[in-house]
């Protein structure tokens, strides 16, 4: 009986989400302050019945009952619990109802810590969360049901997960890249709120603006746990493939970036109020873009599960709805907003103006190439694919113009910035920068590349800007120290999250530059050398986990002849799936990660292999760049000003 | 010039520079890489272009798989039932190649009809099938692919 109770649950929220979408806006609509108070009971409601349908489902799989449909078709007895937990949202219909659960979470959440908002723009908040709500499970109930069932004869065990997602990195990369994808949610409804209430005075953007930061940051978080996993759990060391979904997660967090620093602009300065606006409404439609690609199935990809034309239908009518409704609401409404100030051409308005256009253009850069093999085929034309080269030119040459201009742009005033007294500092950084980029990985590899030269160059450079934007913050204090205490968390926030793209940049150009990999025919017993390091394959084991069976390789590392490392390369087979699986051998630290795999058996008594060997300098900088920029986004929301904007409403 | 119309300029002339030059280096990025998609059927009748990068895709011929000894090398064949296109591959195949499966290929044509891929797609799971594959089925007419 249990998924029936979930399934009604479901329905129950459903239902509750539809009187969301109404009352509260209708209220805001007649002026009427009773019926805009519902709106939190009514989030409250459908939180919780969303969370009960959630929990059953979780229940389904843990208990092993294979009358429903995607518990045998993802899970199976042999399981370990934890992977029957994730297998939750190992499957289309589960990760959807993850999607509403986090979506109506986030609803939640707003009731929580937005006590301050005035109840109508509360209400009006709640209320576009309630209609997006609406929408999705609507699209679950009818075309994803997760609670559907194989009656009367269930079968007696379950097909199994895909091996690929048995893994911590699915348990974790699902829920945090929706954290962040439904978390874009909020600021939309802010600014169709806004646009709705015709309200944007100033405290508009300073309520709007940590929901964003904290999505952006799920959001970060969640791409650099994809792309940690894509390199340790697809078996071959790749990071980041340009794959239509990858992009579908990164064309969001481009906007998502832009957004952050327009609404800091719009918060400090009241400038960029309708493009603030509008940032907002593309971050979401990005996000629902995405989910549409990953759905639909219309592209190759990963993490297609399975086509299903209906729901990518019912997707791409939800995002036609979402966008065209949005843009028509801003194009009527986006004349009321008012925006005064004035900036010259070297301030730092002009230079986050610039951020904007860039990250901008990079997103619908990244859009094109995506959606052109879509295009092509609606046209009729031949099919085509767009290679990564594409994607790489494209985003390099940007984001070399990005990062240049942030060294600069960082440091700059608000208004109006005088450069002369700091063309000595100009000189000496960026001619260091231009410098040491050349000499040092010279110097430390013996080889020289022009991207390095020039992707290090940016690194240094920007590091220059970022300790003297240490010491003009400190310049005036009594000392050094009491000066960094002083810059307020807002600042250390945005100077981790540069340190943090300074980081990822440097991991990404040296592991692309530096990275050695080569394809090894090895017998037990036998050793390869490869830059200095001999790696030596020690022995082949058969071992066997609790669903499946592996080939488990021992490959001892040596350097200068000594001992440094241990790697275990595996070769699984799960029974069930009849899948096999490569499970890489990696042994990492800051500077560099050794990373093998099996790839073949090449005799009958499974002792030869063809075996690939690899070493990736300063990989591990790439994600924990991504980890300090989503703490500095974290960390800039912390600052009194949102705080006090809550006790205060508290005590009202 | 007025602040505010200065202003207006700036914002004005930094936008079009900066989509400008997206748009020149977006075609630029474009001509070298966009990859068309062949049949094996088209490949035979000598409708692919040689020495371009091309995707070709179908099933893996039952019994077509050979590997050579001492080198990673190997070479199979990709089949839409109606013709067969000879692919030679030197590296690691994904797991989830096999024979009879679906398979998409990346790399270039000689004027032997012989394909280098540089890189071979296999399908991701058990019941996923690649859609340019069952394009190319389709387009052969196989009946596996018609009752779906």
């Amino acid at each position: 009986m249990f998924p029936e109770f979930g399934q009604f649950s479901l329905i129950l929220a459903w239902v509750f989400a539809f009187l969301l979408a109404v009352i509260p806006l209708t209220g805001v609509g007649m002026n009427k302050e009773a019926l805009q108070r519902t709106a939190p009971a009514l989030a409250w409601a459908m939180f919780f019945f969303t969370a009960v349908a959630f929990a059953i489902l979780v229940r389904a799989f843990l208990n092993d009952d294979f009358s429903v449909v995607i518990v045998s078709q993802n899970s199976n007895s042999a399981l370990p619990w934890y992977y029957k937990f994730s297998a939750t949202w190992g499957n289309h219909e589960g990760s959807m109802l993850l999607w509403i659960l986090m979506l109506t979470g986030w609803t939640v959440a707003v009731t929580v810590f937005a006590r301050s908002l005035t109840v109508e723009l509360k209400s009006a908040v709640l209320g576009v969360l309630g209609i997006v709500s609406f929408g999705f499970t609507m699209f679950v109930l009818f075309t994803s049901n997760p609670f559907a069932r194989l009656l009367p004869i269930p079968p007696t065990d379950g097909s199994d997960l895909n091996p690929l997602l048995q893994d911590i990195g699915l348990i974790l990369h699902p829920p945090t890249l929706y954290m962040g994808y439904v978390g874009f949610s909020v600021a939309f409804a802010f600014a169709i709120a806004a646009l709705i209430t015709g309200r944007f005075d100033a405290s508009w953007v300073r309520w709007s603006r940590p929901w964003t930061n904290v999505a952006w940051a799920f959001l970060t978080v969640g791409i650099a746990l994809g792309s940690w996993w894509a390199y340790y759990e697809l078996g071959w060391g790749g990071w980041w493939f340009w794959d239509p979904v990858e992009n579908a997660s990164f064309m969001p967090w481009l906007i998502g970036t832009a957004l952050i620093h327009s609404q800091a602009v719009t918060e400090k300065r009241n400038l960029f109020k309708s493009w603030s606006v509008l940032l907002a409404i593309f971050a979401f439609s990005f996000s629902l873009l995405g989910t549409f690609l990953v759905r639909s199935g219309v592209l190759t990809s990963v993490h297609a599960f399975a086509s299903d034309p209906k729901r990518g239908l019912f997707i791409l009518v939800i995002l036609a709805i979402t966008i065209l409704g949005s843009l028509i609401l801003y194009a009527l409404n986006a004349g009321k907003i008012k925006t005064a100030g004035k900036f010259e051409f070297v301030s730092r308005e002009s230079f986050m103006l610039m951020n904007n256009i860039l990250l901008v253009v990079i997103a619908f850069a990244v859009l094109f190439g995506t959606l052109l093999p879509l295009i092509a085929d609606a046209f009729g034309m031949r099919k085509l694919s767009v290679g990564a080269p594409f994607f790489n030119l494209v985003f390099n040459m940007l984001m070399v113009v990005l990062i240049s201009l942030l060294g600069l742009g960082q440091l700059l005033r608000w208004k109006k910035q005088q450069l002369k007294s700091w063309t000595g500092f100009f000189i000496v950084a960026i001619a260091g920068a231009i410098v040491i980029a050349l000499l040092l990985p010279w110097a430390l590899s013996g080889q020289l590349h022009w991207q390095v030269w020039l992707g290090m160059s940016l690194v240094f450079w920007t590091a220059a800007s970022l300790i003297r934007l240490l010491a003009e913050k400190t310049k005036n204090a009594d000392s050094f120290v009491t000066g960094l205490k002083k810059a307020g968390v807002g600042f250390w926030g945005m100077w981790i999250a540069h340190l943090g793209l300074v980081v990822a940049t440097t991991g990404v150009v040296l592991v692309s530059n530096f990275d050695l990999e080569r394809d090894f025919r090895m017998a037990a017993g036998e050793s390869v050398e490869m830059s200095n390091y001999r790696f030596e394959l020690t022995s082949v084991d058969q071992v066997s986990g609790p669903n499946y069976s592996s080939d488990k390789g021992t490959i001892n590392v040596f350097r200068n002849g000594k001992p440094i490392a241990e790697l275990h390369p595996e070769k699984r087979f799960y029974q069930v799936q009849r899948n096999v699986m490569t499970e890489a051998g990696i042994d990492g630290n800051l500077a560099r990660d050794l990373y093998a795999s099996l790839a073949e058996p090449l005799d009958d008594s499974r002792q030869v292999w063809s075996v690939r060997l690899q070493v990736k300098p300063f990989v591990r900088w790439m994600w924990f760049g991504a980890l300090l920029m989503a703490l500095g986004g974290v960390l800039s929301i912390t600052d009194k000003r949102y705080r006090r904007t809550a006790r205060t409403g508290a005590s009202l | 010039m007025n602040p505010k119309r200065k202003q207006r300029l700036i914002l004005i002339l930094l936008g079009v520079a900066g989509v400008s030059i997206a748009v020149l280096l977006v075609l630029f990025a474009l001509r070298q890489n966009v990859n068309y998609f062949f049949t094996p059927s088209e490949i035979a009748a000598g409708n692919a272009p040689q020495s371009q990068v091309i995707r070709a895709g179908g099933m893996v011929r039952e019994g077509s798989v050979k590997r050579s000894d001492g080198s990673l090398e190997v070479r199979f064949q990709v089949t839409d039932f109606a013709s067969d296109v000879d692919v030679m591959f030197e590296g690691i195949l994904p797991d989830l190649f096999q024979e009879g499966e679906g398979v998409v290929v990346i790399g270039k044509l000689d004027e032997n009809k012989l394909f280098t891929a540089d890189t071979v797609l296999a399908k991701h799971d058990e019941t996923y099938m690649p859609p340019e594959v069952t394009h190319a089925l389709e387009q052969a007419g196989h009946p596996d692919t018609m009752n779906k």
